[in-house]
């Protein structure tokens, strides 16, 4: 444990001190700053209209959940498809083209404590990103009334799906040292997953349910909406472990006869 | 000490290494010479478990570098031909953090740190930042990683490359001081160097171990540039011959 944080707590150290850091997260939030702002510029257009033709049914089915909150976290979590892979592409491949992939892998260390180290570095990184993304709903509670639980279970979904493409992101970078391969192949995979289920209207009933267990968005709209569903919970559970176990097997096969 | 016993090492049908012995004792400093490619580094990254033997044994202070690997990476410092640093630390938080992944306790930190850091020489530099440190810094602070956890064997991999005159003499005292009770093996190309502060040299060539005597029984009746060339040069020229 304490060689898992001594990693961790040098890879969040050097996050901070290189501007890669600062222009993620200047770009996530600008970003996210001007999807909230349109979204709830919308809202406000749709409820000035509703209210003029006096249709209480209509105003009634306009919520901030429904038409701020949820497709905020769809915008957030398609520029974190982005981000993420720029934020994990250094993890390994700069230690090896750097040299100091030597230090750790001559060091009395595990290779389970190097890429826990790694993982755990990495997850503060996003959880700090997801964190201050909380500033937008903040605002919705405190001139608003949406519902808290909803909100709440959404950014739930936001960060395991950005913690999922943590531990993608670090799968990828332990295969090179080039940081680009890193996060192209990285960004090419969760796009992948991403959009993996898009055939599935026309697929077999079979294939169609596959495809859909196997897409990030179907458990991520979960969330989102709002349902907290073990399913949901073990889908990103387990793409984490089993990156996270590969990316170990990686780090190992060097030390393989 | 360290015990290498038939080591080989394969890179698909390359054959890097062929079949190397050699032992260095207690409190010796062994000299590894050779051309470029003649599988010095590898070697030697096999002996700190940075690499994978395909064959052959290596044992350091007792423990098997396979079977033990755990033990023989606590009793190891290593200096690679690059100085494992990380370019956005300062001199204190990179020496504090390997210190911490090489096992010491957070209370002996400071301490160990302070040592290394006078005895190599690094006490106006402590809070410059590794990537802004000149070339001789560099390699000195590569020394001062390799010693933190006080090593009983200490493998460097041409610690003067780079450096200019007075900085190579400032490393090389540095090493005969350290050695006293600990197992050196350093490679290099500068035989003075060797002829210096070792007292046993390995020759390798090609993979192979040309000789491995003391530095005395080899120079007795020439320079060592001499016993150099013609057990590097011979070996060729043997091959081309047979070969012709």
């Amino acid at each position: 444990m304490k060689n898992i944080l001594a990693i961790a707590a040098k890879d969040i150290r050097s996050q901070f001190v290189s501007p890669i850091a600062y222009v993620v997260l200047t770009g996530f939030l600008l970003l996210g700053g001007w999807f909230f702002f349109n979204l709830l510029a919308r809202f406000n257009f749709l409820l000035q209209l509703y209210l003029q033709f006096r249709n209480p049914e209509a105003t009634q089915r306009l919520n901030l959940n429904e038409f701020v909150i949820a497709p905020l976290l769809h915008n957030l979590s398609v520029i974190l498809v982005i981000l993420v892979p720029v934020i994990t592409m250094r993890s390994f491949a700069e230690e090896k083209r750097s040299g100091t992939y030597e230090l750790l892998m001559t060091s009395p260390l595990t290779v389970t404590e190097i890429v826990l180290g790694k993982f755990l570095g990495a997850f503060v990184f996003v959880l700090v990103m997801v964190l201050l993304t909380g500033i937008y709903p903040l605002i919705l509670v405190l001139y608003g009334n949406p519902e808290a639980g909803v909100i709440l279970s959404g950014f739930l979904g936001l960060l395991l799906l950005a913690t999922t493409f943590v531990s993608v992101g670090l799968l990828t970078s332990s295969f090179t040292e080039n940081q680009i391969i890193a996060a192209v192949s990285c960004l090419v995979t969760l796009l992948l997953l991403y959009v993996i289920s898009w055939p599935a209207e026309t697929a077999g009933e079979v294939m169609a349910a596959a495809l859909k267990y196997l897409s990030l968005t179907e458990h991520f709209s979960e969330l989102v909406k709002g349902v907290i569903d073990t399913r949901d919970l073990m889908y990103f559970g387990s793409v984490i472990v089993l990156a996270l176990f590969l990316t170990q097997r990686s780090v190992e096969s060097l030390r393989w006869r | 000490m360290i015990e290498v016993r038939d080591l080989t090492k394969r890179y698909g049908d390359l054959l890097a290494v062929d079949r190397v012995s050699f032992t260095a004792q207690k409190g010796e400093i062994v000299g590894f010479l050779g051309p470029n490619g003649a599988g010095k580094t590898t070697t030697m990254r096999i002996i700190t478990g940075f690499l994978p033997a395909t064959s052959g044994t290596v044992t350091v202070e007792g423990f098997d570098i396979f079977d033990d690997a755990h033990e023989v990476r606590k009793r190891i410092g290593y200096l690679p031909e690059n100085p494992p640093l990380y370019s956005d630390m300062t001199v204190t938080s990179y020496l504090e953090f390997v210190g911490r992944i090489k096992g010491l306790a957070r209370a002996a930190l400071p301490e160990a740190v302070d040592r290394v850091i006078r005895r190599c020489g690094l006490t106006e530099v402590t809070r410059r930042v590794l990537g802004h440190l000149s070339k001789g810094f560099r390699q000195r602070v590569g020394l001062a990683q390799a010693l933190i956890h006080e090593p009983g064997v200490l493998v460097l991999d041409e610690p003067t490359i780079g450096l200019d005159p007075r900085q190579i003499r400032e490393i090389r005292s540095l090493i005969t001081e350290l050695a006293g009770e600990r197992t050196v093996i350093l490679s290099t190309h500068i035989l003075q160097e060797v002829v210096q502060i070792c007292r046993k040299v390995v020759i390798i060539n090609e993979g192979h171990v040309a000789v491995e005597d003391q530095i005395e029984n080899l120079t007795r009746d020439m320079p060592l540039e001499e016993v150099f060339m013609r057990f590097i040069g011979g070996g060729r020229a043997a091959a081309e011959e047979a070969t012709a």
